[in-house]
């Protein structure tokens, strides 16, 4: 996929191997952890991380998160954070 | 949807969780190093902790809330326990960081290291000005560095290199840039260095002049321009030729916490030097009842310590008044504001000081600089520390 392209559904991101995934009980959120640093995730960004394991693709995700929050229409928004995630390299696709 | 919000300091009494346990192991080190932060009188530093007491400190931090692990010291690597110790915190869930010299740093170790579960490896240049002809030339050191990275890539690390700058090897940042890329690193710290302890002591012989950093930056743009992705720089100026102090570490009692080998628990390396102020041990208390519940960390948390002209101050959430340390260091109260600050009626101090650098009087002055080790460490006691400030 080219680099400035805008993330498809077919696409299938995984979590990027400078950053590690997990929940931290302590602060109640989903964090990424890299050299002597951290982001801490909001719960919308780590229901959407936590799914992406390079398997399923974004349309994938879209629908079991719609699923899991019973809600719908959430395509757009799913895209436009994988943009950033690629953005701040914490996703490879 | 939400964008996801980087980790926010709290600056109410009433903290987080130590995100930051930085577990200084040994203040054994073969290295000499002038700029070392370590106390100067860390000869006189009792027994150090056993593999048992860490193991429990880590269990003890991880439960409060602790999530990066540092290990560092001295030089960790003289522990031989370290693979145990980091073996427990990668089960525990920490992210797992070893910040070393490379020295002792054998295939053998790393290997061990890997298998233990160890997440990353800062290697610092060992610039100790004693070897800085050698550094520079690119000879002894230069292997080491080499073998060591070699080592590091060998085991899928990512390589963050660390190289503390002062004025005896700022104008070489070009060289040191270059030898970075070359030796494979990822990321380049250029940390300027700070004036505590070791570096205290010699600080007219490393501060350097404001001539000499605005070059360096220059020099670093460029390097960044010229090698692009393959290098992250970040050059970290010295808050010396600062009119606003530093955040220092984040807020006192925020995200750090230090334990240092005999297990006194700091809210940073150094605060140990501030009077009046005893710190807990975790030899006899545990980790959450320290972070929350003693006097060493609730001291100078959030701003009801405060005093003028930081208590009034508009700026004071912003960087909490400096830091203690340097206040302290600096005008003998480590509640006042930090004389980095132009408001602070000591800021003379500070300015005195860049001045004696921008004339390049310690280059003419016959002091020598101290260099860091056990024989001058045990002449020296805490309160013989400051330098004529």
């Amino acid at each position: 996929m080219n680099e400035t392209a805008t993330i498809g559904v077919d696409a299938t991101p995984r979590v990027s191997k400078r950053f590690r995934l997990q929940w931290e009980e302590a602060q109640q959120a989903w964090v990424l952890l890299y050299p002597e640093g951290m982001v801490r995730l909001n719960q919308s960004a780590g229901e959407i991380l936590r799914r992406c394991d390079g398997v399923r693709s974004v349309g994938e995700v879209v629908a079991d998160l719609e699923q899991a929050f019973a809600t719908t229409g959430l395509e757009a928004d799913v895209i436009a954070f994988l943009e950033l995630a690629r953005k701040q390299q914490w996703i490879d696709l | 949807m939400n964008a996801p919000e980087a980790v926010k300091p709290q600056t109410a009494p009433q903290p987080g969780p130590p995100l930051w346990l930085l577990a200084e192991l040994t203040y054994r080190c073969p290295l000499h190093c002038v700029f070392c932060y370590n106390p100067v009188d860390f000869a006189h530093t009792p027994d150090e902790l056993s593999t048992a007491d860490w193991l429990r400190v880590l269990r003890e931090a991880r439960a409060a809330g602790s999530v990066q692990c540092g290990f560092s010291g001295g030089e960790p690597l003289l522990r031989d326990d370290l693979e145990v110790l980091v073996a427990e915190a990668h089960r525990l869930g920490f992210y797992t960081n070893l910040l070393t010299s490379g020295v002792g740093l054998t295939d053998s170790r790393a290997k061990a290291l890997k298998d233990a579960g160890l997440d990353h490896i800062q290697l610092s240049f060992q610039d100790s000005t004693k070897e800085l002809n050698d550094f520079l030339s690119h000879t002894r050191t230069f292997d080491l560095k080499q073998k060591v990275a070699a080592t590091i890539k060998d085991h899928g690390w990512p390589m963050v290199m660390n190289c503390v700058i002062h004025r005896l090897n700022i104008d070489y940042i070009d060289r040191i840039i270059d030898m970075a890329v070359e030796l494979g690193a990822e990321y380049l710290e250029l940390a300027n260095s700070q004036y505590y302890s070791w570096a205290m002591l010699n600080r007219d012989q490393l501060l350097p002049s404001r001539e000499q950093i605005e070059r360096a930056e220059r020099v670093t743009n460029e390097r960044r321009q010229r090698y692009g992705e393959r290098i992250r720089i970040f050059f970290v100026v010295p808050d010396y030729h600062e009119n606003r102090p530093k955040k220092c570490m984040n807020g006192w009692g925020n995200v750090f916490l230090t334990v240092t080998p005999d297990g006194t628990a700091l809210p940073c390396h150094t605060a140990r030097m501030l009077p009046g102020l005893a710190f807990p041990n975790v030899r006899e208390r545990d980790v959450r009842s320290i972070w929350y519940d003693s006097e060493g960390f609730n001291r100078y948390r959030g701003d009801g310590w405060m005093k003028d002209p930081c208590r009034s101050c508009p700026e004071k959430e912003k960087d909490l008044g400096g830091c203690r340390c340097q206040a302290f260091m600096l005008t003998g109260d480590p509640a006042a504001a930090d004389p980095v600050c132009d408001k602070s009626p000591s800021h003379h101090k500070v300015v005195e000081a860049v001045a004696r650098a921008e004339r390049g009087e310690a280059a003419v002055v016959e002091r020598p600089l101290v260099f860091r080790g056990p024989e001058e460490s045990r002449r020296r006691k805490a309160g013989l520390l400051l330098p004529d400030a």
